[in-house]
């Protein structure tokens, strides 16, 4: 029997003031995988992973997240699950160690102290730890970010950009750093990017979101020989350009 | 269902001290948050301790109803610094843009909120301490010589603070910064009809009814009853509280409301303006 699904959406719908952000999507995601949210500006990407972690009420349609109907049974699986976002901070003037301490007792975490040793061991953090967290480089605070959300060893991780803002080489070593725990933790990974690079070398699949909708849903490799395109990139483009060409035509 | 799942479910003691650490770890950093906490209840206390000292020098009610004005001022301070200690811990989250880490943890609105309400006490006590002692040393009023009375009084005050403070953060969950501006100012509306420096017969007979609603007016008539007739009235404490676990229950539904309502219009994920 195949296992059940990390996070199944069926028929889900968000509308703000009549206008739809997030239109009829459906989708599963396999327990261990790593999945790409790929899409433009609007495209839904942000509303569905507030959707996902409880923080929005779809207007209609289903979340299930590890066994859990969302938002309603939320406090089942919060624990199990973490994120990381540029749309939020930590406080600026609590150091590392006291912002990973209070999020490790927030999570339930037994052993704090051990934990934010190994996290910053791993994430190179051990120098930086009483350094408030307001004085870091955008770089070394986006790795503060990923230990808050590894604080708990989830199951499920929902990433928003997880390397934005740091250089190619820290970024790497990031998504090496990523690959390595979802393996060894059998987590399930969701992450939306703009990253086209990152996408293709850390997903096993696709799903490619604009106004809304799911425009397309495949393997990167299956995409692009769909597409007859070398690189995600210029699948992106393909999709985003597809059904604005009529419109502009028409213009 | 495995045991952490049931744990998850189940109160925390400890997602409580998580939060109130956070708070005492800004306090202890920040020494402008500190001052801030002592700074307004000191030049308060002197203000109207001098004022006390010359109408007691200049009118023979006020000679015997010692106390009263200083009196009025402490307990006043502890209604508007207890809901301001309130909203300021929920206003931290909201300016450092931790409420949305905050709002996916597994930290449930109720632990949050007696979080919130710890710390309204540890800031009141940090400024309302050291000011109830200087009154001590500068105007010989001893608020502490109320004993029992005072008590029953700060139960009362911080139970309609808290109610307050709950219902002015759920108007900025749902409303976002841009209605921070309640949290400052929203207690001054009880000034006038909780009766803090008079007695309600003072006020027209037509709006002694309203100023009766608010539980903060039992405590101010208490306190004057105690001051000027060495009287506990026991009566208007026990109706206070009655008002008040009213008011505290109807401020956790306007809380629990708005965000509700936050979370199906998206504020929780715009928390500017």
């Amino acid at each position: 029997m195949p296992a059940a699904p990390a996070i199944k959406v069926e028929r889900l719908v968000k509308i703000y003031k009549k206008m739809p952000a997030v239109d009829g999507i459906s989708f599963s995601i396999a327990p261990g995988s790593i999945t790409g949210l790929l899409g433009g500006n609007g495209a839904g990407k942000t509303t569905t992973i507030a959707m996902l972690m409880g923080l929005l009420m779809p207007t209609s349609g289903r979340v299930t997240v590890l066994g859990a109907e969302m938002p309603r049974q939320r406090y089942r699986v919060l624990h199990r699950m973490n994120f990381e976002s540029p749309y939020v901070d930590m406080p600026m003037r609590l150091t590392i160690r006291q912002n990973l301490t209070v999020f490790g007792m927030l999570y339930g975490v037994p052993d704090v102290r051990g934990r934010i040793a190994e996290l910053a061991e791993t994430l190179d953090l051990t120098d930086l730890l009483d350094r408030p967290t307001g004085k870091l480089s955008a770089g070394q605070k986006t790795r503060v970010s990923l230990a808050k959300s590894l604080i708990n060893s989830p199951e499920l991780l929902l990433l928003d950009e997880p390397t934005a803002s740091l250089d190619p080489d820290t970024a790497d070593w990031v998504r090496a750093w990523l690959e390595r725990y979802c393996r060894e933790r059998g987590a399930t990974v969701l992450l939306a990017s703009h990253n086209m690079i990152e996408v293709e070398r850390l997903c096993a699949r696709v799903i490619i979101m604009k106004q809304g909708r799911i425009e397309d849903d495949d393997t990167p490799e299956r995409l692009l020989a769909r597409y007859g395109r070398g690189t995600l990139e210029e699948v992106f483009l393909d999709v985003a350009r597809r059904r604005d060409e009529p419109r502009e035509a028409a213009q | 269902m495995s045991t952490r799942t049931e744990n998850a479910i189940a109160f925390s003691p400890r997602r409580i001290a998580a939060m109130v650490l956070r708070y005492w770890y800004l306090l202890r950093s920040s020494w402008p948050r500190l001052l801030d906490l002592i700074y307004w209840p000191l030049v308060q206390m002197i203000t109207w301790g001098f004022i006390q000292v010359y109408v007691m020098q200049n009118a023979g009610f006020f000679a015997r109803a010692g106390g009263t004005l200083i009196g009025a001022l402490l307990l006043w301070d502890i209604l508007f610094r207890g809901q301001l200690g309130f909203s300021i811990a929920f206003l931290e989250e909201m300016w450092s843009r931790n409420i949305g880490n905050l709002m996916m943890s597994p930290l449930r609105p109720f632990e949050f909120i007696i979080a919130l309400m710890v710390m309204s006490i540890v800031r009141l006590a940090v400024g309302a301490i050291p000011v109830s002692l200087l009154a001590i040393a500068f105007f010989g009023f001893n608020l502490y010589g109320l004993g029992l009375a005072l008590v029953a009084f700060f139960l009362n005050l911080m139970l309609t603070s808290w109610a307050v403070g709950i219902f002015v953060s759920g108007l900025v969950l749902r409303n976002g910064l841009g209605a921070e501006n309640f949290a400052w100012s929203i207690m001054f509306v009880f000034m006038p009809l909780a009766c803090v420096y008079y007695p309600v017969t003072t006020l027209p007979v037509w709006l002694q009814p309203a100023a009766w609603i608010l539980p903060p007016t039992y405590v101010f008539e208490g306190m004057r009853a105690l001051l000027i007739n060495h009287v506990f009235r026991a009566d208007l404490m026990v109706e206070a509280l009655g008002l008040n676990l009213v008011l505290f229950a109807l401020g956790v539904m306007g809380f629990l409301t708005l965000l509700k309502s936050a979370r199906r219009h998206g504020s929780l994920m715009q928390t500017g303006e």
